[in-house]
Order: C-alpha cells, then sequence, then structure tokens
C-alpha cells in the first residue's frame, strides 16, 4: 500500500550557497494513513526545516531544498510531487491537504483580523464558501476544537484570547478542510504545562474522530509517549535512529537517543530528587532567606487623575525561608505570581506588604542591596551585547560602589573557570558564545559579589535539554562548593525535581502547598498540585487518555480593599503542609 | 468618546503655550511693522506722528497689556487686523489656506498612490535588482531639494513641450477646477516626489518586517496566495508607520510649502507668513501660527484614531 506522504533522501540548505550549507541531510521517512510521526531533536537539529520542506513554506524562510523526492498521495490515489510543484499548485495543497501549526500561538494569528475572519478564510480558499455559510463552517470548527461560547469568540481579536485558547483556534483553522496530514511544529513548547496537557488531549481525539496522519515536531522526549506510533531522532541535519514508539523507548540503539532519554531531565514523580543537603530540622541555623507575608498588588486605575478602582493581586500572602545551601523551588504557571515573587525579594518591584531578612540581617522591602543575586531566565537578552565579558563581570562590583582591582580580576578568572568557561573569554562579547555558555556567564555574574542568596529565574527554560542538565549540574556543585541558597522559579517539572530540596507551589498569587520535594512529588495533596503532576508528560506513560479540562485561572483583579480569607493549612509530616480547600 | 472629549480639552492649553511662544518670538525679531511699512520715509516721520501711528496699532503698551488684548480678542473670535493688508488676520488666513489645503491633499495623494506600491513592490522583491532600483530613485527624492525638482520640472514641461499653463492669476478650485488642476499638478508632483519617496522608504521597511511574522507563514500554511498573503495579511499590519509619517508630513505641508509655492508663483499660507514676518506684521504671524498649531493637533488626532480603526490591540486613553 502506498504511504500517505514518502521522503527520501531530503536535503535542505540555506544562504547563497545552499549545497555547501546544509541543516538538513538526508532524511527518509515514510507516513502511512493515520500514522503519527514524532520528530525528536534539539534546537538545530533541522526538525523544524525537515518539517516546512514538506509544504514548502521553507521556500519563504530562506532556505533552499537541494536535493531528495517528496510525494503526496491525494485524496483521489494520484501521488502528487512536492518537489517540482509550481507555487499556485502549492496553494492549493497547503491548508486543505496538508495543515499546519506552530509553537508560538501568540503570535501566529494575523492581530489586527477577528479570529472568525481568520477561520473563515480557510473555508473560503479551499470549499469556497461566503457570507454566512463560512460564519457557520467557522462556528462548527470552534466548536469541534471545543472551545466554549463559539459564536460569540469568533468574533475576538487574537489580543483577547489566551495562549492555549488561540492554539485550539490554529488547530481549528489547521484542520478546518480536513487535510489528512497535520504538521505540529512543537504545538505546546510555548505553552504552561496543564494547557499543554489539553492541547495534547485535544490533538488525539481529533486524530481518532478524523482518522488523519500527523507529523509531530518537538524536543520533549517525554511528550513523544503519549501521541506517537513511530519516532524520528534527529541530530545534526540528520536522522541517527528511527522507529516504533516503544523500540526507541525501551530499546534505543543510538548514543545519542540514549543519551536523550537518560541523561535530560524527566520527570518520575519524586523518586530522583536530590538526597544530598537535606533540611536536617536541627534549630539554631538562621535562615539564608526569610519573607513573612509577602504581598504584591498593581493598583488598576483608569487614568493618570482617578483613583484606582481595584488591584492585580499579582502576589498575596507569600511566606517561605530558605536555609543556607537548600534550594526551594517556586513552581506555577504563568500568571501564578512566581517571577513577582522573585523580582520583590530583589526589590525590583516595590511590594505592598511584607518583610525579608537576609542572613540576620532585617531588610526592609524598599533595600535593595541585599546580598541576593539573580539569574535571568534569556540568556541572549540578559547580557548587553556592547560590554565585554570582563566589564559585564566588573559591573555588580562597581555597582554596590566597589573599585576593580587585581582581586577583583582573579576572582573573574576563577569564576570563569568554574562555570567551565575558557580563560580568553575576558576580553570576548556575549554574542561569540553559545545559549548554554551565556547562562554559565550570568551564573558567573551572579557570584562576583559573593552573595548568599541567589534567585534563578527560569534559569534553564530557554536552553536545550542536554544542556539543561549540564547547567543543572554546574548549579549543584556551585551550591555544594559555596553554600550557596537558590530560589529557583521554574514551571518545568521534570528540572524541579533535578535540583530542588523543597518546594512551594504557588496559584494565583498564593502558595498553595509546600513541603519537601520527595514528598510533594509523590504525595500531592493539593487538588492544584495533583492536576500539576499529573499534566506533565512521561515516557512511562504511553498513548495515556487526558481528561479534557477548560477550566481557566481565576481572575487576578480584586476590587479596592479586597483581603484574601486567612490561610488554614493542613499538615502531612515533616514540612509537608497544604493550604484547606472548600 | 469620552477620549474624544478628553483630547479636545487639552487643545486651548497646547494653543495657550504656542500662543507665548509665538508672541515672545516675534517680538525678538528687532524692527517694528511702522519701519517696516513705510521703508525709507519712516525716518520722515516726527516722534509724535509716529507714537500715534503706534497708538493706532496698539504697539504703545507694554507687552503684556498687547498679549491680554490679543487674546481677549480671540476668545471673540477677533484675531486681530493685518497691517499689511488693512484686514482682519482670519479672513487673509482662510483666503490663502484653501489652496494650500488642496495642495497638501494632492500631494498626500501623490505621494501614497506612488510610494505604498513601490514600497510594497521593493519589499516583495527584496535584494533583487528591481527592489535596488526603487530604493536609489527613493534616496534620490528624498535627497533632491525642492527647488531643483521645481525647477527641473518646470523647464522639461513647460518651456520644453510648452505643456500645462504654469503661470497665470490662481484660479480656486469652486470656480474653474479644470484650470486650478493644471496650475496646481506641478507644484503638487514636486512636493508629492519627495513625500513619495519617505513613503516608499517607509512601507517597504515595514512591510520586510511584517512578511517575516509568524502569522505571515501561517496565512501561507493555510494555501493563500502570494497575492493574499500581502493584501490580506502584511499590508494592514505595515500600515500603522506608514500614517504615522503621511500624518507628519501632511501637517507640515498644511503649514505652506514656501519654496514650492515661490517657484510655481502660488498665494499659499507658507509665502503669506514669509511676508508677514518680514513686514512685523505680528496679528499676521501670530494668528497663522496658532491655526498652523491648531491644524497640527486635528491631524495628530486623526492620525491616533485612525490606529484604532488599523489594529483592534490599540485602544485609546488607556495608560
Amino acid at each position: 500500500m502506498t504511504p500517505l506522504l514518502s521522503v527520501r533522501d531530503l536535503r535542505v540548505g540555506f544562504g547563497r550557497n545552499p549545497q555547501t550549507n546544509e541543516v538538513v541531510r538526508g532524511i527518509s521517512f515514510d507516513l502511512a494513513d493515520g500514522e503519527t510521526l514524532a520528530i525528536v531533536g534539539e534546537s538545530g537539529s533541522g526538525k523544524s526545516v525537515t518539517a516546512l520542506s514538506i509544504n514548502r513554506l521553507i521556500d519563504f524562510g530562506g532556505g533552499r531544498i537541494t536535493g531528495g523526492a517528496m510525494k503526496l498521495k491525494r485524496a483521489d490515489g494520484s501521488l502528487f510531487d512536492l518537489m517540482t510543484a509550481t507555487e499556485p499548485q502549492l496553494t492549493g495543497i497547503r491548508g486543505a491537504e496538508i495543515g499546519m501549526i506552530f509553537q508560538e500561538p501568540m503570535t501566529s494569528l494575523n492581530p489586527v483580523l477577528s479570529i472568525g475572519t481568520q477561520i473563515e478564510e480557510s473555508f473560503r480558499l479551499h470549499r469556497g464558501l461566503t457570507g454566512r455559510q463560512a460564519t457557520a463552517a467557522a462556528k462548527d470548527a470552534l466548536d469541534r476544537v471545543r472551545i466554549p461560547d463559539a459564536a460569540r469568540r469568533l468574533k475576538y481579536t487574537p489580543n483577547q484570547l489566551s495562549g492555549g485558547m488561540l492554539q485550539r483556534v490554529m488547530i481549528a483553522i489547521a484542520l478546518a478542510c480536513n487535510p489528512r496530514l497535520l504538521i505540529a511544529d512543537e504545538p505546546t513548547t510555548a505553552l504552561d504545562v496543564t494547557v499543554q496537557a489539553q492541547i495534547m488531549a485535544l490533538l488525539a481525539e481529533l486524530k481518532r474522530e478524523t482518522g488523519m496522519s500527523m507529523i509531530f515536531i518537538t524536543h520533549d522526549i517525554g511528550l513523544v509517549a503519549g501521541i506517537a506510533d513511530k519516532v524520528m531522532v534527529m541530530q545534526n541535519g540528520q536522522a541517527v535512529e528511527q522507529g516504533e514508539l516503544n523500540q526507541i523507548l525501551d530499546n534505543a540503539q543510538h548514543p545519542y537517543t540514549q543519551h536523550l532519554l537518560q541523561d535530560v531531565p524527566h520527570f518520575t514523580k519524586g523518586s530522583t530528587t536530590r538526597s544530598d543537603g537535606r533540611r536536617d530540622g536541627g534549630a539554631g541555623t538562621e535562615p539564608a532567606l526569610k519573607v513573612d507575608g509577602l504581598v504584591v498588588r498593581f493598583p488598576l486605575k483608569s487614568s493618570f487623575f482617578s483613583r484606582a478602582t481595584g488591584a492585580v493581586h499579582a502576589v498575596d500572602g507569600v511566606d517561605f525561608d530558605l536555609m543556607p545551601g537548600e534550594t526551594l523551588a517556586i513552581v506555577g504557571e504563568s500568571g501564578s505570581g512566581k517571577s513577582t515573587t522573585a523580582r520583590a525579594v530583589l526589590g525590583l518591584v516595590r511590594s505592598t506588604r511584607g518583610s525579608f531578612s537576609v542572613g540576620a540581617r532585617k531588610a526592609s522591602a524598599e533595600q535593595s542591596a541585599l546580598p541576593v543575586q539573580m539569574v535571568f531566565q534569556n540568556p541572549y537578552a540578559s547580557l548587553n551585547p556592547r560590554l565585554s565579558i570582563e566589564s559585564i563581570l566588573a559591573e555588580p562590583v562597581i555597582a554596590t560602589g566597589g573599585r576593580v582591582d587585581a582581586g577583583t580580576r582573579a576572582r573573574m578568572a576563577s569564576l570563569l573557570e568554574r562555570v567551565g568557561l575558557p580563560k580568553n573569554s575576558l576580553e570576548r562579547y556575549p554574542h561569540e558564545f553559545s545559549g548554554g555558555q551565556r547562562q554559565r556567564l550570568c551564573i558567573a555574574r551572579a557570584l562576583m559579589l559573593n552573595p548568599s542568596v541567589v534567585v534563578l529565574d527560569e534559569a534553564v527554560s530557554a536552553l536545550d535539554v542536554s544542556v539543561q542538565a549540564k547547567v543543572l549540574e554546574l548549579l549543584v556543585d556551585l551550591q555544594r562548593e559555596f553554600g550557596l541558597a537558590y530560589l529557583f522559579i521554574s514551571h518545568d517539572m521534570a528540572v524541579v525535581e533535578r535540583i530542588a530540596h523543597r518546594i512551594a507551589v504557588i496559584y494565583a498569587g498564593q502558595i498553595v502547598e509546600i513541603g519537601d520535594a520527595t514528598s510533594v512529588l509523590s504525595k500531592p495533596k493539593h487538588s492544584y498540585t495533583k492536576k500539576l503532576i499529573a499534566a506533565v508528560p512521561t515516557i512511562d506513560r504511553r498513548h495515556e487518555h487526558f481528561e479534557l479540562d477548560t477550566r481557566q485561572v481565576p481572575s487576578l483583579v480584586r476590587p479596592q480593599g479586597y483581603e484574601p480569607a486567612p490561610a488554614r493549612w493542613e499538615r502531612f509530616g515533616g514540612d509537608h503542609m497544604a493550604r484547606a480547600e472548600g | 468618546m469620552n477620549y474624544l472629549m478628553r483630547r479636545l480639552a487639552t487643545f486651548p492649553l497646547v494653543l495657550l503655550g504656542v500662543s507665548i511662544l509665538v508672541f515672545v518670538a516675534i517680538r525678538m525679531v528687532p524692527g517694528d511693522s511702522i519701519t517696516a511699512m513705510l521703508g525709507t520715509e519712516a525716518g520722515l516721520l516726527t516722534p509724535a506722528q509716529r507714537d500715534s501711528l503706534a497708538a493706532y496699532f496698539g504697539i504703545d503698551q507694554p507687552w503684556f497689556v498687547q498679549y491680554w488684548r490679543w487674546i481677549g480678542g480671540i476668545l471673540h473670535g477677533n484675531f486681530g487686523i493685518s497691517v499689511t493688508y488693512g484686514r482682519p488676520v482670519l479672513d487673509v488666513i482662510l483666503e490663502r489656506f484653501p489652496l494650500t489645503l488642496e495642495l497638501a491633499v494632492l500631494s498626500m495623494i501623490i505621494a501614497l498612490a506612488v510610494g505604498m506600491p513601490a514600497g510594497i513592490f521593493a519589499a516583495t522583491h527584496n535584494e533583487k535588482l528591481s527592489d535596488l532600483g526603487v530604493r536609489i530613485v527613493a534616496m534620490i527624492g528624498q535627497s533632491t531639494p525642492s527647488f531643483v525638482l521645481g525647477l527641473l520640472i518646470i523647464y522639461t514641461l513647460s518651456a520644453g513641450f510648452g505643456l500645462l499653463p504654469a503661470m497665470g492669476e490662481f484660479a480656486p478650485l469652486w470656480q474653474d477646477p479644470l484650470r486650478n488642476l493644471s496650475q496646481l499638478i506641478l507644484p503638487a508632483i514636486t512636493l508629492g516626489f519627495a513625500f513619495a519617496a519617505s513613503v516608499t522608504r517607509i512601507s517597504r521597511s515595514a512591510m520586510l518586517d511584517v512578511l517575516s511574522d509568524d502569522y505571515v507563514r501561517t496565512a501561507r500554511s493555510k494555501g493563500a496566495s502570494a497575492r493574499s498573503v500581502i493584501w490580506r495579511h502584511a499590508l494592514p499590519n505595515a500600515l500603522i508607520p506608514v500614517v504615522t509619517l503621511s500624518g507628519i508630513e501632511f501637517g507640515y505641508l498644511l503649514g505652506g510649502a514656501v519654496i514650492v509655492e515661490q517657484i510655481y508663483a502660488l498665494p499659499g499660507l507658507g509665502r503669506m507668513v514669509l511676508d508677514a514676518i518680514q513686514q512685523r506684521d505680528y496679528a499676521l504671524v501670530q494668528g497663522s501660527v496658532l491655526f498652523i498649531a491648531f491644524n497640527f493637533m486635528i491631524i495628530n488626532l486623526l492620525v491616533d484614531l485612525a490606529y484604532v480603526g488599523l489594529d483592534p490591540r490599540i485602544r485609546l486613553g488607556e495608560p
């Protein structure tokens, strides 16, 4: 039987000499009707370029297909040659026979057109529907991706919907004309983990309903288990291994596949938490950082002169303490207030109420010169491209009124060596370093002042999975060596499991559960923690059915003067406690 | 609506500031209107005659009294009497304004009709020879002074081919539209050329930005044709910088185009203001500057309102 899509020795290059600058170097695979192929790889592996080559969108992205063959079986059984097709022929295929969804739902929809117009366009292009018929078809398409209140939502523009909703709209558009092949290019990477679970569940359900084939591109091998029939692992533009799902996950042959399966962080429900440096419960040690009743509110005003009518309660009463040498992970989804908490601790946002103490010193909320340093999420944006590494490392010293002397230089050199960067780095500039190296630089910068507490705000989230693992190892080593206390902000449970001693789960500005990492991850008590943990994809959960849950995060906007009810805590042994519900 | 009211409420404040600035600035220019009006004969005036003339024009009073009288007059719709024309300032301005407005509108139509397609064309043929050609022409258009271009056009068309009357008594649009257009088309092209060059450059770069956006890729993945991608998806998103630029340029043109008016001998606002400054016609200078400032504010308001129509993410009046 002819496969739906057959790709042979596909080669794609970029630039003026595409032959010599190949990014995809000889990829071959077959995809049968109703089958799902997952392409797994890190950034630069050529997985997205492969995907964009199939519907020839790569032509618009500066790429050139330099060799190979791609044949698509059309609905009538005839074979369509994707390599030699003209652009008008391809516009007839795109959207009609091959649908595609992308990584960033926030930017993938046209911001000036209503979502209704954008869905209708697919029906207009391939079904010739106009006016009422098109609108009715668009409403059905939204119903199909389980968007409640579809008729009203058609008039919304993309800025009025959340990321998860927008990705559903994207799916509605891609599937509008019932394509027999859906290409999903990292469709959940930009989404929160619970939203990711919903989108995965939706894709699996739609696949069952329509019998379409799917090419699912991801960097997360854990996500593959839930949806794929076949897996192809890519590295440096080549397929290093491909085969049936179980064969790849259980019996990987290639060292790179084994590395992806074993060395990178995977979530294991608390069975691989750290065993070193646990809190001994011994009294007498002063906490490195203590936060009491932290509240951060952003007042809402309709204009400059009018009085505040309400406030966004970004952080609403957060308490925790952090011992020297300990990692407290603050886990939550976007908008939960985890980053605001970190920024308040550093004095980067003004806290409305609450007190901090660092070491034995009592610190006020306004004070910024705490021995607390921060490492940010995006290593590409958080280093000034015009400064040399030497100037970047000298910055914290100068900022606190110190002088750059021989001692400072010696510290720079030893820190660079410690974080694993070459000696000659000092004269170089940030653009000469890779993402992982830049994050090491940021860590070195944070350590320049010999802080007692380091705040790591999604510090490894922007890095490739195998780089993530190495940076996490470095962080653990540095923690042991310098006795650092980490406040580790993350949405990624697998990463948190690797580095945290204790975990605080934050939801809608409040901590709902806090305690020993193993205890929280293996025996979650609060319903939100349970939901969060259930949503994490793992390689052990093959083709598992996720429940579709369309509940939204509650609004954090409260009327002026609103105070939350005092928390009631239930204790579960040790320091594990959860907020009482109901 | 609420926003509109609040915006309009700021108008008097801005105009008050402008009025003080222009009032002070024009009085810092040496010389006075009596000397400017009578020329060398001013030397023949006896001090008594000069004083009575000064009293007649009201320039014998201290400056704050003069300012107070002027502002008080404006509140009653009286902008004062022009010394040079011997007529109410507002009448003189409104007589000149239609020509300036017409010229500005024509230039903008030319600029958008030529500049936008050229910019879009260049953006969709990025880094090809045709793109380079458009960019070179645009560069020339931006850097050629209007008097050079104006003289060139007059020379080649009127003198060389005997086409289009460029001179003669100016005919207002409502009296003789054909003659009016034939008189204004060359000045409009002269002004519109540089304007079109700016529009070309800005629409090219805006289109290039937008064409690499994710939603354009989405549109292509739906099977939208190249034309539909450009006109339906990319262009509406690229319009904001074009509107911003057009608003600013149009505002400048409403202040009159001195050089082009001079070359084509057109009785527009620009030449009138220049003459008024030379004549120390205080009332006329002050009145026309206020008028021009008011126009600018109206155009800025219209531009802001246009943003709302173009981009649903923009909500006016929210911080």
